[in-house]
Parts: C-alpha cells; structure tokens; sequence
C-alpha cells in the first residue's frame, strides 16, 4: 500500500522527459499530525464515493427485484413492451440509447475539441473569457430548455434535411426511414450533441491551457508549426485529460432524458434507419414513472435503469482499455 | 351548526346563508395547510382554485401535479394528505394503500381532441366514426384516401398521404380516457392493446405530454393525434368531428363534456369512465378527473379540514372551470358527489358537518 | 524541401480552418440557443417577475420568486455536501495514488455521470423523504449533491493531475508538509480548473427538475424550511413549459432566462473572488 515510488510513474505516462524526480517515501509523507488526520479526511471522503455507488446499487436492485424475479436476463433480449398485458423487455431502447449516445459523441468530439484548441491556443488572451464564459452557460441551460428550443427551431430544419437526404440517397438504409417525423434518432443524436458540446469544450480548454508553454514554444522554437506543436506536444500531453471530459459529456449522453424525450420520437420499435423514432432508457423511465401504476410496471422500469447502470460500467470498462492501450501498458487512472 | 336548533325564522336566514356560503368551506379545526399531489390534467384550474380558497379560508393547499400514478403513489405512502387522478385505482393499489379505503371525489370533466394535420382541411370538417379513428390508430388504415375515410366525407378532398400516428410516449391519464374510448367501441383494440395510462402502440410517433403530441401533429404533414382540448385550442390545431353513441358528429367541447357526465347511470361510487356516453348531446371522449382521499382519517383536524376542502372545490370551487376550459360538474353528479364527500369519516365520525 | 515545406504550410492553414469551424459550429449554436431563450424570455423579465409567487393560470402577472430562493438555497446546501466529498476524494486519487482505493473510485465517479437524474431522484425519494414521511428541501439537496459529486471529482482530478510535480517537490522539499503542500500550493495552482468544474457542476443540478418531483416537491407558496416541500425553477419551468398556455410558455423562457443569468453572475464572481488569491 504505502512506499511505493509514484512521481516517476507520473512523469513516464505524461511521455515527457522525465524530470530528475526522486521517490518519495510514503512513510515520510504521513509522518506528522497534520499529515494524518488530512490523509485520514481524504479517505474517508474518497471512500464515501464508493459507499454512495453501492448504495444506488443495492437500492436499484430492490427496486428492480421483483421485474428480475420475472423476467430475469429474457428483460435484456425481448422487445416488448407492454403495460396492460404486463410484458416489459428492453432491447429497442437499449440499442436506442446506444446508437444515439454514439452518434452524438462522434459529431461532438471532434467539435468540442477542435473549439476548446482553438479557445486555447489560436486567440488572444483577452479573448478567451469571452468565448469561455458563454460555453459554460449552455452548459447550465436546463434539458426542458433545450427539448423545447430543439423541438421549436431545430426539427423543422432536420425533417428538411431527411427528406432531402431520402429523395436523393434513400436507397441506402440508413436514409430509407419516415423522413417527414422530424424526430427521430437524428433529432435527438444532434440535440444530444449540442448538449456535450460545451461540458467537453469548458473541461478541454482547462486541460490544455495547463500545457506548459515551454514545451510548446520548444517545439516552435525547432521550426514546427502551430499545429504541428499542438498535435505533437500539447494533444499527447493532454490526452488523458482531454479523455476525462470527453467521459463526463458521454455520461451526460446517456443519461439525459428530458431533451432527447422532446424530440427522439419516442417510439418502442427496433430501429431500422437514422428516421425512426425511438426511445432511449432514460427517456423512458422518466416518461413513464410518474404514471406507472402496478408494482411490476414501476419494478421494470427500475430493471430499465440498472441495465442503463450496467451498460454505463460496461462503457467505462471499455473506456479504460482503450487508455491502456494508449498509453502503452500503463493504467493511467492514477498517472 | 350554531343553527342547529332553530329551525323557524331562521330558514329565510339559512337560505341567504345557503345563496352566499361565504365561508362554508373553509376548515373549522384549525388546519393551515394541505398537500396535495397528481394529475396535470387539472392543475391550472387546481392552482386557481387553490389561490382563491387561500384568499378565502386563509388556508394554503400546495398541490404539485407529478401526475396520477405519482399521486397514487404519495396518497398509498400517505407522503400527502390527498391524491389526484385521472384514473381509477386498481384492486392491487387499493390493497396497498397503508390507510384503507380510498374515495374517488371527481371535480370536473374534460374533452380530448382529436386532432389532424392535413393541408386545406380546417377545423371540424373532418368527420370520424369510432371504428375508423380505432383502426386508424391500429394502423390498419395507413393512408388519408383511404376509402372508409373518404366516404365518412363526401364533401372534403382527401389526400393521398401516409397516416403518421402521433400518441404520448409518457403515461397519462389523457393516454387513459382515450383508449378506454378506443377499447369500448373497438373489439380489435380492447383484445390487441387495451387500455391503460401507457400502453404498447401499434404505431408511430410519442410525443412528449401534450405540448409535445400538440407539436408533432403541427409539424408532421398527414399526422393524427390527441390532446386535452385545452391544448388544441391553445395551438389552434385542427380538429376532427366524432360521431357519439347517439348517431350526432359532435365537436370537443366542454358541454359536450358535461353531458357525457350527466346520465341517469352514474355509480355511487363516481368511478366511471364517462367515455362513448349514452348521452345524446355527450362528447364521446370525455373523462372525469378524481381527487383522492383516505375514507377513514387518521386525524380529525385533517378529516375536517379535507372534506371542507373537497365540498368547496366541488361547489364554490366550479364557478373557475369553465373560463379554464374545464367542465363543471352538473345535475346527478353533483348529488352523488356531495354524498360521497360526506363519507369521509374521522374517528368514526362524519368529517363534514 | 520546399515542397515538403509548403506542404505543412498547407496543413498548418487547414488545421487553422477546421479549428475555426469547430469554433463557429459551437458559437453558432450558443447564439442560437441563447437567443432563442433572450427573445422569448426578455421580455416577460421585470422586477415583478423576480419577486413576486407565481399566479394559477389566466390571472397575469406572478413571478418565480419562491422557486428563485428556494432553487439558491437547495444548490447551496448540496454544494456544502458536494464540494468536500468531490475534492476531498479527487486530493486523495491524485495525491496518495498508492492506496488502491483510488482507481475504484474513479471508476464509480465516471459511472455515476451517466445516472439518469430521474435515478437519483427515486433514489433520494427512498432513502430520504420515505423515511422521514413527508417531501423536504432537503432530500432535494440530497439528489443535486448526488448529481454533483461525479462531475466535481473528475474534473477536479484532471485539474490536480496536471499540477506539475515538481512545484510539489519543491514545497516538500522545503519542509512543508504533504498536506499543507497540498492545501497550500496544489489546489491554489489548479484552482481555475478546479472553479470550472465546479461551476459546470452547480449549473448541471440547478437545471434538472425530475429529481425535484419526488424531493423537494415544489411549492406554490413561500417557504425556507428545509424539512419542507421548497419551490424550484427548473420545476417550474417544466411545469409552465408543458402547460397550454402561451403565457405560460413565455414565462418558462423567462424563468429559464434567469437561471442562465444566476449562473453567469455565480461564475463570475467566484473566480474574480479567487482572482485574488491564486497565483496565475
């Protein structure tokens, strides 16, 4: 547990030259009062996180126990769903959820970041508050806002554009779908996107403007241009945090269910193409909770969110492979 | 009650009394607040309502609408003092409810539209039977020019445009009255899907509580949809004209909701569902909407205050219905409600005096 | 050599364009949506509007005042929970990586950002306003300060993360100890970041209104007793923004309007306040 040697671990996975760092004893760290009981703080509210996580857990699970007594594992693979026959089953709205939470990250990765690289190293100082301060406000506008401005202004101009894209691409599948709902997976990809655009962007900006300047102007210094200073330096640098943000605005993607509610048409079917309407689970447990009115009924739409819990583990479980792999082997949670 | 032994001289005064009930109404043991909790149906005229019995009986009654299964919900926890719903609570709920018995007082009655989306087709001059709107929604008629449709209205130009069926994606007591409408004229219906505040749709688009099923159908060419009439006039969408049991074409309206609620047939209970109405001049899609409340109250302040509650909603309380576009309660549904209300109980003794 | 010149030349301006884009994309839709909540919200913003109790339907008039103070008082009391559970545990990550504790606790933060709010709302609903009996503000502090604590951690651990090691080196090698190295030098320097997220946090619960069904309740009438239902404005945004009236609607952007403001002016504030402090 303690005395292991971390601050070249640190420097290692940062892939910069590594500094002249000594180890430093953890029984040294802890020699003193004040050290203790700070540690002693610390833990304690550390540990408290994952008490809270297993305390949602073990309360998902009773709610959701009489849905799994039922259903058990056939919930995850049938697609049914039926109040009044008192059928539930969940796979439409998982495969919903997914597909949107993916598309919507795809179109707002590459924004979020490109605009947070250009927040931080393309402008003026003087100029960054006023691009950042309005970034962080979108991030605050509630989901019913955003449902209903995407509802109001922005489905109109998507069933615009998926009619135009089925009249001249509809061979293709996923073109050849209702054109004329407006909602549908689309609509509620792209509000969903616009929704993590500015939580990746705000995270992003702080995470490269930390960047130290010396290794940036290093590299100009050598003759390599801006971008190539970015994308060799301050990019490779920042990866790991750059991967944090973009975690916290897939969380927000999955999770969200008020605006993409409004206008993801909401429809318990398989999907077939980017038209379709479609519910994804949070939208649904948030839909129907209110009017669930049997036991069963409330008990499954639980079992809906500890699925949605589990898939959430099973992305993030996904997510740290893939930081393993990059970083070359090095589990890089903990630097 | 200071009354009680005077019964000469005193009737012309009772009578004025009676005229005005000024303050009849208002709680008499001394409660200050009550929280209430469910349908959104009626929570604009709820919180008018609540308003003024504020300004009248100087008591504030907070009433969320987390809508009727929520109020089922906090009324079986008895997190609240009363419930409201738009629909009737089922045996199991009823086993579970942690005080007992529970009464089903209804307040008022509302109309749903149904409501289109179809180019150069105004308001009302789209004519539907029940079987048609059924089998519509059954998606067993796909297209607007379909024949069944076209022959309801000789006179309109139908459009060959895809029928794009627009229902609410959230359970609701408005989901409720409507297909319990579809399931009474419908054998189709009642065996494929059945009734209930959500069910499994045959087909197309959910909307998001009315506001969004409202949208849908203005935005989507060729839609069909249903929303509280409030709301279809609120928007100012197009609605079509439903034949009722009677043979008449009638459209939404709030008097058609009060005569679908005004039948000599009505349970001492009040728990009907007041659609496909045998009343000649009855809207067939109507509903009543309930408030709930433990028969047996644990607490005599509370009994008291929750029963003057209910009677002023029902009495004093009507005169905001209908500028809200809600239905008053009229004729034999007043009777049976006010001997409802005397059944709250506490401790043994009738709450209301 | 020139030509392979020309040719970084060429990806230098087209990096420049596409950056640019990005920024245009995200600018464009700021403007759109922000817009769209000014125009429609402006105008029904008055000083009535700010103080008054909001009035049943058809009456003109009323305001959000109760939910104003009640939304404050509920996100301040959350953040009295949130903020030293998120920072205390992201100081503990990063600073004692050695206690295995910490991967695992990362790990259950990133999975915790994606509970629905509705999830912490029935969450909250069971176990806090079940067993007291009755809705309270404060079971609403409870699901906001659930809602918060994930987004406060991780963003407050990649904030600690790039605090360069050798300023902590150089405090512990002064003699200062670990925690007052910590208190005293890290958390200073990662401040600004540490504010975003924070900041990011507080506007993410002051914006969710399907916790506060089954917590706070809400309230049509004044109330500051944190044992009691307590009015919010994303409640009662959700509320004027599904209903049918027009009025209604105008006054759901309006109230939205004056959230989106509350968090400009706490984001303001709070890093002028810290402006002071941190050495930037």
């Amino acid at each position: 547990m303690q005395g292991e040697p971390q601050a070249t671990v640190e420097s290692l996975n940062r892939g910069l030259p590594s500094a002249e760092v000594r180890p430093v004893s953890a029984r040294r760290q802890v020699i003193n009062l004040g050290d203790r009981i700070f540690y002693f703080i610390t833990r304690s509210l550390g540990l408290s996180v994952i008490a809270l996580a297993l305390l949602l857990v073990w309360n998902l699970f009773n709610g959701a126990w009489e849905s799994i007594r039922q259903f058990g594992l056939g919930f995850l693979i049938g697609t049914t769903w039926d109040p009044v026959t008192r059928v539930f089953s969940t796979l439409p709205t998982i495969i919903g959820t997914l597909v949107k939470g993916f598309i919507a990250l795809t179109l707002a990765i590459p924004i979020s970041i490109g605009s947070a690289i250009f927040i931080s190293f393309y402008i003026p100082k003087w100029l960054r508050p006023i691009l950042s301060y309005p970034i962080e406000l979108l991030a605050g506008i509630p989901s019913i806002i955003f449902g209903m401005w995407a509802l109001f202004a922005m489905v109109p101009v998507i069933r615009v554009i998926q009619i135009w894209l089925k009249a001249n691409f509809g061979w293709f599948f996923l073109f050849d779908g209702p054109a004329v709902y407006g909602v549908g997976v689309l609509s509620g990809s792209v509000i969903l996107a616009i929704m993590i655009t500015p939580i990746i962007t705000a995270i992003s900006k702080e995470i490269l403007l930390t960047v130290p300047r010396e290794q940036i102007e290093g590299m100009l210094a050598l003759g390599a241009t801006k971008w190539e200073a970015i994308w060799q330096v301050a990019l490779p640098y920042s990866r790991i945090g750059l991967f944090g943000a973009v975690i916290l605005g897939l969380g927000r993607a999955i999770g969200e269910t008020m605006a993409v509610t409004m206008v993801g048409g909401n429809s318990f079917a398989m999907i077939h193409s980017l038209f379709d309407p479609v519910h994804s689970m949070a939208s649904q447990i948030a839909s129907e909770f209110t009017e669930a009115t049997y036991s069963l009924y409330t008990s499954s739409l639980i079992y809906v969110g500890l699925v949605l819990f589990a898939i959430t583990i099973f992305i993030s479980l996904l997510a740290q492979l893939l930081i393993w792999r990059l970083s070359k082997g090095k589990l890089a949670i903990l630097d | 009650m200071k009354y009680k032994g005077s019964l000469l001289g005193v009737a012309g005064l009772t009578l004025f009394m009676g005229a005005t009930l000024a303050t009849a109404g208002c709680p008499t043991k001394g409660i200050k607040e009550l929280t209430g909790a469910g349908a959104t149906f009626p929570y604009p005229l709820y919180s008018k309502m609540f308003n003024e019995y504020d300004k009248t009986c100087q008591v504030k009654v907070n009433y969320q609408s987390i809508g009727s299964g929520g109020g089922i919900q906090q009324l079986k926890e008895q997190t609240v003092d009363f419930g409201a719903s738009d629909g009737i609570m089922d045996e199991k709920q009823r086993t579970e409810a942690k005080g007992g018995t529970v009464l089903h007082i209804p307040t008022v009655a509302g109309a749903e539209a149904v409501v289109f989306n179809l180019p150069g087709i105004k308001r009302s001059q789209l004519k539907l039977t029940p079987d048609v709107l059924a089998d519509i929604y059954l998606k067993k008629i796909s297209n607007w020019n379909d024949k069944r449709i076209q022959s309801l209205n000789p006179g309109v130009k139908l459009p060959d445009l895809t029928i794009a069926v627009v229902h609410r994606s959230d359970g609701s007591g408005t989901t409720f009255i409507f297909t319990n409408y579809l399931a009474k004229v419908s054998p189709a219906w009642k065996d494929k899907v059945g009734f209930a505040t959500s069910v499994n749709w045959p087909g197309d688009v959910g909307g998001k509580g009315n506001e969004g099923v409202a949208n849908s159908v203005k935005q989507i060419p060729g839609a069909i949809g249903y929303v509280e009439l409030a709301y279809a006039k609120q928007n100012n969408i197009d609605w079509a004209q439903i034949r009722n049991k009677a043979g008449k074409y009638l459209d939404p309206t709030l008097e058609g909701a009060a005569a679908a609620a005004d039948i000599a047939s009505l349970p001492d209970n009040m728990e009907v569902v007041i659609t496909d109405s045998p009343n000649p001049a009855a809207y067939p899609i109507s509903g009543f909407t309930w408030l709930l409340a433990y028969e047996n109250q644990a607490d005599a302040a509370k009994g008291d205050a929750i029963a003057q509650l209910f009677w002023w909603m029902t009495h004093e309380g009507q005169q905001y219905a209908m500028p809200l576009e809600y239905a008053p309660l009229k004729g034999a549904a007043i009777k049976k409600t006010e001997a409802l209300i005397k059944k709250i109980k506490a401790n043994g003794a009738v709450a209301l005096k | 050599m020139n030509r392979h010149y020309r040719y970084r030349k060429f990806v230098e301006w087209a990096n420049w364009v596409g950056m640019l884009c990005c920024i245009s994309i995200t600018v464009f839709f700021l403007v759109a949506i922000l817009g769209y909540v000014i125009i429609n919200g402006a105008s029904s913003i008055n000083w009535d509007f700010l103080t008054a109790l909001p009035v049943p339907a058809g009456e003109s008039g009323g305001g959000i005042a109760n939910a104003l103070v009640g939304s404050l008082l509920i996100v301040i009391v959350a953040s009295v929970m949130a903020l030293p559970i998120g920072i205390g545990a992201a100081v503990f990550i990063n600073e004692f990586p050695s206690h295995g504790a910490g991967r695992s606790i990362r790990f259950l933060a990133e999975v915790l950002t994606g509970v629905p709010s509705i999830v912490v709302g029935l969450f909250a609903y069971s176990m806090v306003v079940k067993p007291w009996g009755g809705f309270s503000a404060f079971a609403g502090s409870v699901s906001y300060a659930f809602i918060m604590v994930p987004i406060i951690l991780i963003s407050a651990h990649e904030a600690l993360r790039l605090v360069p090691d050798s300023l902590r080196e150089a405090s512990l090698a002064l003699g200062v100890p670990k925690w007052r190295t910590i208190v005293g030098v890290v958390l200073p320097v990662s401040s600004r970041a540490l504010i975003t997220g924070v900041v990011l946090a507080t506007s993410r619960a002051l914006g969710e209104a399907a916790p506060m069904m089954f917590t706070a309740f809400g309230n049509s009438f004044w109330n500051l007793n944190m044992a009691k239902p307590m009015a919010t404005v994303p409640l009662l945004i959700y509320t004027y923004a599904t209903g049918p009236y027009e009025d209604w609607h105008r006054k759901a952007w309006a109230a939205s309007f004056v959230l989106l403001m509350v968090v400009l002016v706490t984001s303001v504030l709070t890093r002028a306040f810290l402006r002071g402090k941190s050495n930037e």
